[in-house]
């Protein structure tokens, strides 16, 4: 590959192609300003906060972390490839449980969320808690948003 | 620049001959961070996590060998099988990064990077962890402390990566304490991993955080198997514990930092060491 090689990547079950983009760049970077997808959020960009938090191939991954070039054959599930359109019912339990402030964070959660509800329908607090160890939110104290967590386990649950 | 993302073994090693100046791309937990704070160029790399042979561990009983892939991620040490063989490396596996860091960072690529804070460093030099490498010119095996020469410093030739760390399991006890400001996300302040061996008596501990390079207190160690059954493990004084912990923090060669100050490390080193002698003699 030169600087600027043209690559696809499998995001959110479609291949994208990748043009003009310096070989350096991450995979959040790409999904945001490359591929039209700005639903991951990037801040401390040094893997600390999980607000860029995808999954790739099955586990949940900081994409600021990932270099996007590398990430060719990867499947890449972001916060926008979760629904087609409805609230998922992981964003609407953060609504009702009031889970988002100023809602940097949001998006990198309810990945985390669904990753780890997809892997163990039944969390217990602790594997809760420890799952959203790599996701800072600096607004609400988490009581909200594990609120949110239980309340989804429950609605899950019953059906 | 050019990134290449080969499939086996032998195309890794071929592209690491081919190519000058490649940089080798593992999980990229500390070489994204490198990147996207613009500290180092990036030139010709060769992302690894594709290599299958790469992402495999095996468990030779014959030998009580256990052989782990470069490329497996702490995630996978964390629980299960790994973590029943190997309670120190899970006790390490937990404390690296977030979720998300650990099912991206690799052993592979804390040797890669071989800073003195890696999480996963102090186990491998307690359990006296072999490091297999191989280049296209063929492969070699060096014992852990031959391999980490320095900060950030190690033996692998510019052709060369990391294969395979190789661990006996062993007979006794084992376990990991490290110090940091929060459970979670933190690079340590003072780490330590402590062996006890009660088939040979003998006791290993291996220091991080606290020196240019993880740190084996050997000394420490000798005192320790003159001076109490390992192979017991049963009526520890209080006495011993405090003594071998002042006698590790000896062994240490901390400085000051913008993590923390040498004084406070070689003060937590000494209580991890006791903390850790006492949790394995307690059962």
């Amino acid at each position: 590959m030169s600087e600027t090689q043209i690559y696809s990547l499998r995001v959110n079950g479609k291949l994208r192609e990748v043009t003009d983009a310096w070989l350096g760049e991450s995979l959040l970077y790409v999904l945001r300003e490359r591929l039209g997808l700005p639903g991951s959020k990037g801040a401390c960009e040094q893997g600390e906060c999980g607000s860029c938090t995808v999954v790739m191939d099955g586990a949940a991954v900081c994409s600021c972390l990932v270099l996007a070039a590398s990430a060719v054959g990867a499947d890449i599930t972001t916060i926008e490839g979760l629904t087609d359109g409805a609230l998922t019912d992981v964003q609407q339990a953060f609504i009702d449980e009031g889970a988002v402030q100023c809602g940097f964070c949001t998006p990198g959660l309810i990945v985390a969320v669904h990753h780890l509800l997809d892997n163990t329908p039944k969390p217990s607090e602790m594997e809760v808690k420890e799952a959203l160890s790599g996701n800072i939110c600096r607004c609400t104290g988490y009581g909200r948003i594990f609120a949110a967590v239980t309340r989804v386990i429950d609605q899950r649950a019953q059906q | 620049m050019s990134i290449h993302i080969p499939t086996s073994l032998d195309d890794a090693l071929a592209l690491l001959h081919e190519l000058p100046q490649v940089q080798l791309l593992a999980g990229g937990t500390d070489f994204m961070v490198e990147v996207n704070f613009n500290k180092h160029d990036v030139h010709d790399v060769v992302a690894l996590r594709r290599v299958t042979e790469l992402q495999q561990w095996h468990h030779d009983e014959t030998t009580n060998t256990v052989t782990i892939g470069a490329g497996v991620v702490y995630a996978e040490m964390e629980h299960g099988e790994l973590a029943t063989l190997f309670p120190a490396l899970a006790e390490a596996a937990r404390t690296v990064g977030s979720p998300q860091i650990r099912a991206a960072g690799t052993l592979g690529g804390n040797l890669g990077t071989c800073s003195p804070a890696g999480d996963g460093l102090p186990v491998l030099f307690a359990l006296d962890a072999v490091v297999n490498l191989a280049s296209h010119r063929g492969t070699r095996s060096l014992p852990i402390g031959e391999f980490m020469l320095g900060p950030k410093r190690n033996a692998l030739a510019q052709d060369e990566l990391v294969v395979s760390i190789s661990m006996k399991t062993n007979s006794g006890w084992q376990g990991y304490a490290k110090v940091g400001t929060r459970n979670a996300m933190v690079i340590s302040v003072a780490s330590a991993s402590l062996v006890l061996d009660t088939v040979s008596g003998t006791a290993r501990i291996a220091l991080g955080s606290v020196g240019p390079t993880i740190i084996r207190c050997t000394q420490a160690e000798q005192w320790l198997q003159t001076h109490y059954d390992i192979s017991a493990r049963k009526d520890l004084d209080e006495a011993i514990a405090t003594e071998f912990g002042l006698r590790v923090s000896q062994e240490s060669r901390p400085i000051d930092d913008h993590r923390s100050t040498a004084q406070y490390r070689r003060h937590a080193v000494g209580v991890l060491a006791k903390r850790l002698l006492q949790r394995g003699c307690v059962q």
